[in-house]
Protein backbone atom coordinates (compact mmCIF):
# COMPACT_ATOMS: atom_id res chain seq x y z
CA UNK A 1 0.00 0.00 0.00
CA UNK A 2 1.38 3.43 -0.85
CA UNK A 3 1.82 5.98 1.91
CA UNK A 4 -0.53 8.96 1.77
CA UNK A 5 0.99 12.43 1.45
CA UNK A 6 0.02 14.48 4.50
CA UNK A 7 0.84 18.16 4.84
CA UNK A 8 1.32 20.18 8.01
CA UNK A 9 0.20 23.79 7.79
CA UNK A 10 3.53 25.54 8.45
CA UNK A 11 2.58 29.16 9.00
CA UNK A 12 3.45 28.99 12.70
CA UNK A 13 3.46 26.45 15.52
CA UNK A 14 4.83 23.01 16.41
CA UNK A 15 5.17 21.88 12.80
CA UNK A 16 8.29 19.75 13.19
CA UNK A 17 6.73 17.55 15.90
CA UNK A 18 3.76 16.78 13.64
CA UNK A 19 6.03 16.00 10.68
CA UNK A 20 7.94 13.54 12.87
CA UNK A 21 4.78 11.92 14.25
CA UNK A 22 3.31 11.51 10.75
CA UNK A 23 6.51 9.97 9.43
CA UNK A 24 6.41 7.43 12.29
CA UNK A 25 2.76 6.74 11.36
CA UNK A 26 3.98 5.82 7.87
CA UNK A 27 2.80 8.91 5.99
CA UNK A 28 4.85 11.05 3.62
CA UNK A 29 4.87 14.28 5.60
CA UNK A 30 5.64 17.75 4.27
CA UNK A 31 5.21 21.36 5.39
CA UNK A 32 2.56 23.43 3.56
CA UNK A 33 2.69 27.23 3.40
CA UNK A 34 1.39 28.02 -0.10
CA UNK A 35 -1.80 27.18 -2.07
CA UNK A 36 0.19 25.19 -4.66
CA UNK A 37 1.67 23.07 -1.86
CA UNK A 38 -1.81 22.47 -0.44
CA UNK A 39 -2.97 21.18 -3.82
CA UNK A 40 -0.41 18.36 -3.63
CA UNK A 41 -1.40 16.75 -0.33
CA UNK A 42 -4.01 14.06 0.43
CA UNK A 43 -4.65 15.31 3.94
CA UNK A 44 -3.58 18.14 6.23
CA UNK A 45 -2.66 18.68 9.87
CA UNK A 46 -3.36 22.05 11.49
CA UNK A 47 -0.72 22.17 14.24
CA UNK A 48 -0.68 23.72 17.66
CA UNK A 49 0.36 27.36 17.79
CA UNK A 50 -1.37 30.69 18.23
CA UNK A 51 -4.73 30.57 16.48
CA UNK A 52 -4.87 34.37 16.04
CA UNK A 53 -1.47 34.36 14.32
CA UNK A 54 -2.26 31.35 12.13
CA UNK A 55 -5.60 32.86 11.11
CA UNK A 56 -4.00 36.19 10.16
CA UNK A 57 -1.17 34.61 8.19
CA UNK A 58 -3.58 32.28 6.36
CA UNK A 59 -5.63 35.30 5.23
CA UNK A 60 -2.57 37.38 4.31
CA UNK A 61 -1.03 34.71 2.13
CA UNK A 62 -4.15 33.52 0.35
CA UNK A 63 -4.36 30.20 2.19
CA UNK A 64 -7.67 30.65 3.99
CA UNK A 65 -10.03 30.26 1.02
CA UNK A 66 -8.26 27.30 -0.63
CA UNK A 67 -8.17 25.62 2.79
CA UNK A 68 -11.88 26.20 3.38
CA UNK A 69 -12.68 24.82 -0.06
CA UNK A 70 -10.62 21.66 0.33
CA UNK A 71 -11.94 20.97 3.82
CA UNK A 72 -15.52 21.50 2.60
CA UNK A 73 -14.79 19.12 -0.31
CA UNK A 74 -13.84 16.40 2.17
CA UNK A 75 -10.05 16.55 2.41
CA UNK A 76 -9.09 14.73 5.65
CA UNK A 77 -7.88 17.21 8.21
CA UNK A 78 -6.63 16.95 11.81
CA UNK A 79 -6.28 19.90 14.17
CA UNK A 80 -4.54 19.97 17.55
CA UNK A 81 -5.19 22.78 20.05
CA UNK A 82 -5.00 25.92 17.86
CA UNK A 83 -5.78 23.59 14.95
CA UNK A 84 -8.96 22.48 16.72
CA UNK A 85 -9.97 26.14 17.05
CA UNK A 86 -9.39 26.63 13.31
CA UNK A 87 -11.73 23.72 12.50
CA UNK A 88 -14.61 25.08 14.59
CA UNK A 89 -17.64 26.59 12.88
CA UNK A 90 -17.76 29.09 15.74
CA UNK A 91 -15.40 30.39 18.44
CA UNK A 92 -16.59 31.92 21.69
CA UNK A 93 -14.98 35.35 22.15
CA UNK A 94 -12.93 35.43 18.93
CA UNK A 95 -10.26 38.12 18.59
CA UNK A 96 -10.93 40.84 16.07
CA UNK A 97 -10.45 39.54 12.57
CA UNK A 98 -10.03 35.94 13.66
CA UNK A 99 -11.66 33.61 11.17
CA UNK A 100 -11.73 29.84 11.21
CA UNK A 101 -11.61 27.35 8.34
CA UNK A 102 -14.60 25.38 9.60
CA UNK A 103 -15.12 21.67 8.99
CA UNK A 104 -16.55 20.52 12.30
CA UNK A 105 -19.97 21.62 13.53
CA UNK A 106 -18.84 22.70 17.01
CA UNK A 107 -18.43 25.74 19.20
CA UNK A 108 -14.97 25.98 20.79
CA UNK A 109 -13.87 28.01 23.80
CA UNK A 110 -10.30 29.29 23.50
CA UNK A 111 -7.89 28.86 26.47
CA UNK A 112 -10.82 27.18 28.25
CA UNK A 113 -8.61 25.18 30.61
CA UNK A 114 -6.80 28.38 31.68
CA UNK A 115 -3.47 30.10 31.21
CA UNK A 116 -0.04 28.45 31.17
CA UNK A 117 0.02 27.91 34.97
CA UNK A 118 -3.05 25.69 34.55
CA UNK A 119 -1.61 23.74 31.60
CA UNK A 120 -1.46 20.05 32.50
CA UNK A 121 -0.91 16.45 31.53
CA UNK A 122 -3.57 13.79 32.03
CA UNK A 123 -4.46 10.38 30.66
CA UNK A 124 -7.29 10.53 28.12
CA UNK A 125 -9.35 7.64 26.76
CA UNK A 126 -9.87 8.28 23.05
CA UNK A 127 -12.52 6.27 21.18
CA UNK A 128 -10.93 4.58 18.19
CA UNK A 129 -7.45 4.43 19.76
CA UNK A 130 -6.79 0.90 20.95
CA UNK A 131 -4.92 0.03 24.13
CA UNK A 132 -3.86 2.24 27.00
CA UNK A 133 -5.12 5.79 27.46
CA UNK A 134 -3.43 8.53 25.44
CA UNK A 135 -1.08 10.87 27.32
CA UNK A 136 -2.88 14.18 26.94
CA UNK A 137 -0.69 17.29 26.99
CA UNK A 138 -2.99 20.31 27.40
CA UNK A 139 -1.32 23.71 26.87
CA UNK A 140 -3.54 26.78 27.31
CA UNK A 141 -5.95 24.35 25.74
CA UNK A 142 -9.41 24.92 24.28
CA UNK A 143 -12.41 22.69 24.89
CA UNK A 144 -15.48 22.02 22.83
CA UNK A 145 -18.46 23.82 24.28
CA UNK A 146 -21.11 22.09 22.16
CA UNK A 147 -21.38 19.92 19.03
CA UNK A 148 -23.91 19.38 16.26
CA UNK A 149 -25.69 16.09 15.59
CA UNK A 150 -23.17 14.85 13.00
CA UNK A 151 -20.20 15.20 15.36
CA UNK A 152 -18.87 12.17 17.17
CA UNK A 153 -17.36 12.88 20.60
CA UNK A 154 -14.17 10.81 20.97
CA UNK A 155 -12.92 11.95 24.38
CA UNK A 156 -13.76 14.04 27.40
CA UNK A 157 -11.72 15.36 30.30
CA UNK A 158 -13.22 16.78 33.48
CA UNK A 159 -16.66 16.77 31.88
CA UNK A 160 -15.51 18.72 28.82
CA UNK A 161 -15.22 17.50 25.25
CA UNK A 162 -11.55 17.34 24.16
CA UNK A 163 -11.59 15.16 21.02
CA UNK A 164 -14.13 15.02 18.17
CA UNK A 165 -14.61 13.69 14.67
CA UNK A 166 -16.99 14.67 11.91
CA UNK A 167 -16.52 12.68 8.72
CA UNK A 168 -12.95 13.26 7.57
CA UNK A 169 -12.23 15.98 10.13
CA UNK A 170 -10.55 15.14 13.46
CA UNK A 171 -9.66 17.49 16.32
CA UNK A 172 -8.06 17.23 19.77
CA UNK A 173 -7.60 19.87 22.49
CA UNK A 174 -4.33 18.19 23.43
CA UNK A 175 -1.01 17.59 21.67
CA UNK A 176 -0.21 13.94 20.84
CA UNK A 177 2.69 15.27 18.73
CA UNK A 178 4.52 16.30 21.93
CA UNK A 179 4.59 12.72 23.19
CA UNK A 180 6.28 9.64 21.80
CA UNK A 181 2.85 8.01 21.37
CA UNK A 182 1.75 8.49 17.77
CA UNK A 183 -1.45 6.39 17.77
CA UNK A 184 -3.68 9.40 17.08
CA UNK A 185 -1.49 10.27 14.08
CA UNK A 186 -1.78 6.65 12.96
CA UNK A 187 -5.57 6.95 13.23
CA UNK A 188 -5.49 10.10 11.10
CA UNK A 189 -3.13 8.54 8.56
CA UNK A 190 -5.60 5.67 8.24
CA UNK A 191 -8.42 8.19 7.71
CA UNK A 192 -6.44 9.76 4.87
CA UNK A 193 -5.65 6.36 3.37
CA UNK A 194 -9.32 5.32 3.47
CA UNK A 195 -10.51 8.63 2.02
CA UNK A 196 -8.07 8.33 -0.88
CA UNK B 1 -10.86 0.75 24.29
CA UNK B 2 -10.88 -0.02 27.99
CA UNK B 3 -13.54 1.80 29.96
CA UNK B 4 -12.26 0.80 33.39
CA UNK B 5 -9.17 3.03 33.44
CA UNK B 6 -9.80 6.23 35.36
CA UNK B 7 -7.90 9.28 34.15
CA UNK B 8 -5.04 10.04 36.53
CA UNK B 9 -5.26 13.39 38.27
CA UNK B 10 -3.97 16.20 36.07
CA UNK B 11 -0.38 17.26 36.63
CA UNK B 12 0.67 20.90 36.08
CA UNK B 13 4.12 22.43 35.60
CA UNK B 14 5.71 19.33 34.04
CA UNK B 15 8.75 19.67 31.76
CA UNK B 16 6.58 18.58 28.84
CA UNK B 17 3.98 21.25 29.53
CA UNK B 18 6.63 23.96 30.05
CA UNK B 19 8.77 23.09 27.02
CA UNK B 20 5.67 22.26 24.97
CA UNK B 21 4.39 25.81 25.49
CA UNK B 22 7.51 27.15 23.75
CA UNK B 23 7.02 24.64 20.91
CA UNK B 24 3.67 26.33 20.21
CA UNK B 25 5.44 29.69 19.74
CA UNK B 26 7.80 28.43 17.03
CA UNK B 27 7.94 30.29 13.76
CA UNK B 28 6.55 33.33 15.52
CA UNK B 29 7.49 36.80 16.76
CA UNK B 30 7.38 37.83 20.43
CA UNK B 31 7.13 41.60 20.83
CA UNK B 32 8.09 43.94 23.69
CA UNK B 33 5.16 46.13 24.73
CA UNK B 34 4.81 48.73 27.48
CA UNK B 35 1.05 49.45 27.38
CA UNK B 36 -2.19 47.52 26.73
CA UNK B 37 -2.61 49.57 23.52
CA UNK B 38 0.77 48.40 22.23
CA UNK B 39 -0.13 44.83 23.21
CA UNK B 40 -3.25 45.05 21.04
CA UNK B 41 -1.24 46.42 18.12
CA UNK B 42 1.19 43.50 18.51
CA UNK B 43 -1.64 40.94 18.67
CA UNK B 44 -3.35 42.44 15.62
CA UNK B 45 -0.06 42.32 13.73
CA UNK B 46 0.18 38.57 14.36
CA UNK B 47 2.58 38.36 17.34
CA UNK B 48 2.53 34.91 19.00
CA UNK B 49 3.14 36.47 22.42
CA UNK B 50 3.99 39.79 24.01
CA UNK B 51 6.66 40.67 26.56
CA UNK B 52 5.20 43.10 29.10
CA UNK B 53 7.73 45.57 30.44
CA UNK B 54 7.88 49.13 31.75
CA UNK B 55 10.46 50.47 29.33
CA UNK B 56 11.81 48.95 26.13
CA UNK B 57 15.56 48.22 26.28
CA UNK B 58 16.41 51.31 24.19
CA UNK B 59 14.82 53.49 26.88
CA UNK B 60 16.44 51.52 29.71
CA UNK B 61 19.77 52.35 28.05
CA UNK B 62 18.86 56.01 27.71
CA UNK B 63 17.45 56.46 31.21
CA UNK B 64 20.09 54.48 33.10
CA UNK B 65 19.53 53.57 36.76
CA UNK B 66 18.33 50.22 38.07
CA UNK B 67 15.86 48.39 35.81
CA UNK B 68 13.41 46.15 37.70
CA UNK B 69 10.31 44.00 37.26
CA UNK B 70 7.32 45.98 35.93
CA UNK B 71 4.37 47.28 37.96
CA UNK B 72 1.81 44.47 38.49
CA UNK B 73 -0.98 46.82 37.40
CA UNK B 74 0.72 47.33 34.07
CA UNK B 75 1.26 43.57 33.59
CA UNK B 76 -2.35 42.77 34.51
CA UNK B 77 -3.59 45.48 32.15
CA UNK B 78 -1.72 43.79 29.32
CA UNK B 79 -2.94 40.31 30.33
CA UNK B 80 -6.52 41.61 30.14
CA UNK B 81 -5.98 43.38 26.82
CA UNK B 82 -4.91 40.37 24.72
CA UNK B 83 -5.66 36.67 24.32
CA UNK B 84 -2.15 35.66 23.21
CA UNK B 85 0.38 34.56 25.86
CA UNK B 86 1.97 37.27 28.00
CA UNK B 87 5.58 37.06 29.19
CA UNK B 88 7.27 39.33 31.72
CA UNK B 89 10.84 39.88 32.91
CA UNK B 90 12.42 39.28 36.29
CA UNK B 91 15.94 40.33 37.22
CA UNK B 92 18.58 37.60 37.12
CA UNK B 93 18.53 35.76 40.47
CA UNK B 94 15.55 37.74 41.77
CA UNK B 95 13.34 34.77 42.50
CA UNK B 96 10.86 36.89 44.46
CA UNK B 97 10.13 38.99 41.36
CA UNK B 98 9.60 35.65 39.60
CA UNK B 99 7.23 34.52 42.37
CA UNK B 100 5.25 37.74 41.92
CA UNK B 101 5.08 37.25 38.14
CA UNK B 102 3.86 33.69 38.63
CA UNK B 103 1.15 34.88 41.02
CA UNK B 104 0.01 37.43 38.41
CA UNK B 105 -0.54 34.58 35.98
CA UNK B 106 1.99 35.47 33.28
CA UNK B 107 2.54 32.61 30.80
CA UNK B 108 6.35 32.78 30.70
CA UNK B 109 8.99 34.47 32.85
CA UNK B 110 12.07 35.91 31.17
CA UNK B 111 14.98 35.94 33.64
CA UNK B 112 16.57 38.74 31.74
CA UNK B 113 19.93 40.47 31.48
CA UNK B 114 18.08 43.55 30.19
CA UNK B 115 17.10 44.25 33.79
CA UNK B 116 19.77 44.96 36.40
CA UNK B 117 20.95 41.63 37.92
CA UNK B 118 19.92 41.03 41.53
CA UNK B 119 22.46 38.28 42.18
CA UNK B 120 25.93 38.14 40.67
CA UNK B 121 26.48 34.47 41.49
CA UNK B 122 23.18 32.63 41.22
CA UNK B 123 20.36 32.50 38.73
CA UNK B 124 16.88 31.60 40.02
CA UNK B 125 15.97 27.94 40.58
CA UNK B 126 13.45 27.62 37.79
CA UNK B 127 12.27 24.14 38.79
CA UNK B 128 10.62 25.77 41.83
CA UNK B 129 8.00 27.36 39.56
CA UNK B 130 4.93 26.18 37.65
CA UNK B 131 5.39 29.05 35.20
CA UNK B 132 8.04 28.22 32.60
CA UNK B 133 11.17 30.35 32.13
CA UNK B 134 13.04 31.62 29.09
CA UNK B 135 16.66 32.68 29.60
CA UNK B 136 19.30 34.34 27.46
CA UNK B 137 22.58 32.76 26.37
CA UNK B 138 25.63 33.85 24.40
CA UNK B 139 27.04 30.35 23.94
CA UNK B 140 26.14 26.67 24.33
CA UNK B 141 27.56 26.25 27.85
CA UNK B 142 25.51 29.16 29.12
CA UNK B 143 22.36 27.81 27.41
CA UNK B 144 22.83 24.35 28.97
CA UNK B 145 23.50 25.81 32.43
CA UNK B 146 20.20 27.67 32.21
CA UNK B 147 18.41 24.50 31.08
CA UNK B 148 20.03 22.65 34.00
CA UNK B 149 18.45 25.27 36.30
CA UNK B 150 15.05 24.57 34.73
CA UNK B 151 14.77 26.97 31.77
CA UNK B 152 12.20 25.63 29.27
CA UNK B 153 13.22 27.93 26.40
CA UNK B 154 16.44 29.71 25.39
CA UNK B 155 16.96 32.90 23.45
CA UNK B 156 20.32 33.97 22.12
CA UNK B 157 21.01 37.27 23.87
CA UNK B 158 22.20 39.64 21.19
CA UNK B 159 22.51 43.20 22.48
CA UNK B 160 19.05 44.48 23.45
CA UNK B 161 18.04 48.05 22.71
CA UNK B 162 20.67 48.65 20.03
CA UNK B 163 18.68 47.95 16.86
CA UNK B 164 21.90 46.31 15.69
CA UNK B 165 21.70 42.65 14.75
CA UNK B 166 25.45 41.95 14.91
CA UNK B 167 25.50 40.54 18.44
CA UNK B 168 22.37 38.45 17.81
CA UNK B 169 24.17 36.89 14.84
CA UNK B 170 27.34 36.34 16.87
CA UNK B 171 25.53 34.56 19.73
CA UNK B 172 23.27 32.41 17.57
CA UNK B 173 26.19 31.34 15.37
CA UNK B 174 28.21 30.55 18.47
CA UNK B 175 25.47 28.28 19.88
CA UNK B 176 24.86 26.57 16.53
CA UNK B 177 28.57 26.08 15.87
CA UNK B 178 29.17 24.53 19.28
CA UNK B 179 26.25 22.13 18.75
CA UNK B 180 27.61 21.18 15.32
CA UNK B 181 31.00 20.47 16.89
CA UNK B 182 29.40 18.24 19.56
CA UNK B 183 27.76 16.19 16.81
CA UNK B 184 31.20 15.11 15.67
CA UNK B 185 32.35 13.93 19.10
CA UNK B 186 32.35 10.29 20.18
CA UNK B 187 31.17 9.23 23.65
CA UNK B 188 34.65 9.50 25.16
CA UNK B 189 34.97 13.09 24.05
CA UNK B 190 31.59 14.19 25.41
CA UNK B 191 32.81 14.01 29.03
CA UNK B 192 35.61 16.45 28.32
CA UNK B 193 33.23 18.57 26.26
CA UNK B 194 30.89 18.80 29.26
CA UNK B 195 33.83 19.94 31.39
CA UNK B 196 34.84 22.56 28.82
CA UNK B 197 31.26 23.78 28.45
CA UNK B 198 30.81 23.81 32.26
CA UNK B 199 27.47 22.07 31.70
CA UNK B 200 25.96 18.78 32.96
CA UNK B 201 27.13 15.75 30.98
CA UNK B 202 23.55 14.45 30.46
CA UNK B 203 22.46 17.68 28.76
CA UNK B 204 25.61 17.78 26.63
CA UNK B 205 24.99 14.19 25.52
CA UNK B 206 21.30 14.89 24.80
CA UNK B 207 22.21 17.96 22.73
CA UNK B 208 24.82 15.99 20.78
CA UNK B 209 22.26 13.29 19.99
CA UNK B 210 19.47 15.70 19.04
CA UNK B 211 21.72 18.03 17.06
CA UNK B 212 19.82 20.88 18.71
CA UNK B 213 19.10 22.21 22.17
CA UNK B 214 16.62 20.08 24.15
CA UNK B 215 14.38 23.18 24.33
CA UNK B 216 13.19 25.74 21.78
CA UNK B 217 15.80 28.32 20.70
CA UNK B 218 14.71 31.84 19.72
CA UNK B 219 16.88 34.81 18.82
CA UNK B 220 16.77 38.19 20.58
CA UNK B 221 18.59 41.48 20.94
CA UNK B 222 18.89 43.72 17.89
CA UNK B 223 16.26 42.70 15.32
CA UNK B 224 14.90 45.91 13.72
CA UNK B 225 13.79 44.95 10.19
CA UNK B 226 11.97 42.10 8.40
CA UNK B 227 15.27 41.06 6.84
CA UNK B 228 16.91 40.94 10.29
CA UNK B 229 14.19 38.56 11.49
CA UNK B 230 14.53 36.36 8.39
CA UNK B 231 18.32 36.34 8.82
CA UNK B 232 18.01 34.97 12.35
CA UNK B 233 15.56 32.32 11.13
CA UNK B 234 17.87 31.28 8.29
CA UNK B 235 20.72 31.04 10.80
CA UNK B 236 18.63 28.54 12.77
CA UNK B 237 16.51 30.50 15.27
CA UNK B 238 13.08 28.90 15.72
CA UNK B 239 11.50 32.33 16.18
CA UNK B 240 12.45 35.87 17.18
CA UNK B 241 12.00 38.33 20.01
CA UNK B 242 11.71 41.93 18.87
CA UNK B 243 12.18 44.55 21.56
CA UNK B 244 12.72 48.20 20.84
CA UNK B 245 12.73 47.59 17.07
CA UNK B 246 8.96 47.87 16.68
CA UNK B 247 7.70 50.56 19.02
CA UNK B 248 10.79 52.75 18.54
CA UNK B 249 10.12 52.86 14.80
CA UNK B 250 8.05 55.31 12.74
CA UNK B 251 5.05 53.03 12.04
CA UNK B 252 4.91 50.25 14.66
CA UNK B 253 1.75 48.48 13.39
CA UNK B 254 3.10 48.22 9.86
CA UNK B 255 6.60 47.20 10.93
CA UNK B 256 5.24 44.59 13.35
CA UNK B 257 3.11 42.96 10.64
CA UNK B 258 6.04 43.06 8.22
CA UNK B 259 8.38 41.34 10.68
CA UNK B 260 5.74 38.63 11.28
CA UNK B 261 5.47 37.96 7.53
CA UNK B 262 9.23 37.82 7.06
CA UNK B 263 9.57 35.44 10.02
CA UNK B 264 7.10 32.95 8.50
CA UNK B 265 8.49 33.22 4.93
CA UNK B 266 12.10 33.65 6.06
CA UNK B 267 13.38 31.70 3.06
CA UNK B 268 11.42 33.62 0.41
CA UNK B 269 13.28 36.82 -0.58
CA UNK B 270 10.37 38.09 -2.68
CA UNK B 271 8.03 38.07 0.30
CA UNK B 272 10.72 39.63 2.51
CA UNK B 273 11.20 42.35 -0.13
CA UNK B 274 7.46 43.08 -0.21
CA UNK B 275 7.32 43.13 3.56
CA UNK B 276 10.22 45.60 3.65
CA UNK B 277 8.60 48.26 1.43
CA UNK B 278 7.55 51.65 2.85
CA UNK B 279 7.92 50.83 6.51
CA UNK B 280 8.93 54.36 7.50
CA UNK B 281 11.78 55.08 9.88
CA UNK B 282 13.53 52.12 11.51
CA UNK B 283 14.85 52.71 15.01
CA UNK B 284 18.10 54.66 14.87
CA UNK B 285 20.33 52.00 16.34
CA UNK B 286 23.67 51.93 18.13
CA UNK B 287 27.02 50.66 16.89
CA UNK B 288 27.89 47.90 19.30
CA UNK B 289 31.67 48.40 19.06
CA UNK B 290 31.30 51.88 20.54
CA UNK B 291 29.26 50.51 23.45
CA UNK B 292 31.22 50.67 26.75
CA UNK B 293 31.77 47.30 28.42
CA UNK B 294 29.53 48.24 31.37
CA UNK B 295 26.61 48.93 29.01
CA UNK B 296 26.77 45.53 27.34
CA UNK B 297 23.80 43.62 28.70
CA UNK B 298 24.97 40.35 27.15
CA UNK B 299 27.81 40.23 29.69
CA UNK B 300 25.28 39.96 32.51
CA UNK B 301 24.61 36.35 33.53
CA UNK B 302 27.17 33.59 33.18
Amino acid sequence: MTSPVIGVLALQGDVREHLTALAVADAVARPVRRPEELAEVDGLVLPGGESTTISKLANLFGMADPLRERIAAGMPVYGTCAGMIMLAEKILDPRSGQETFGGIDMIVRRNAFGRQNESFEAAVEVAGVEGAAVEGVFIRAPWVESVGARVEVLAEHGGHIVAVRQGNALATSFHPELTGDHRVHALFTEMVRTAG
Amino acid sequence: MSSTTTPQSPETGTARVKRGMAEQLKGGVIMDVVTPEQAKIAEDAGAVAVMALERVPADIRKDGGVARMSDPDMIEGIIEAVSIPVMAKSRIGHFVEAQVLQSLGVDYIDESEVLTPADEVNHSDKFAFTTPFVCGATNLGEALRRIAEGAAMIRSKGEAGTGNVVEAVRHLRQIKNEIARLRGFDNNELYAAAKDLRAPYELVKETAELGKLPVVLFSAGGVATPADAALMRQLGAEGVFVGSGIFKSGDPAKRAAAIVKATTFYDDPKIIADASRNLGEAMVGINCDTLPEAERYANRGW
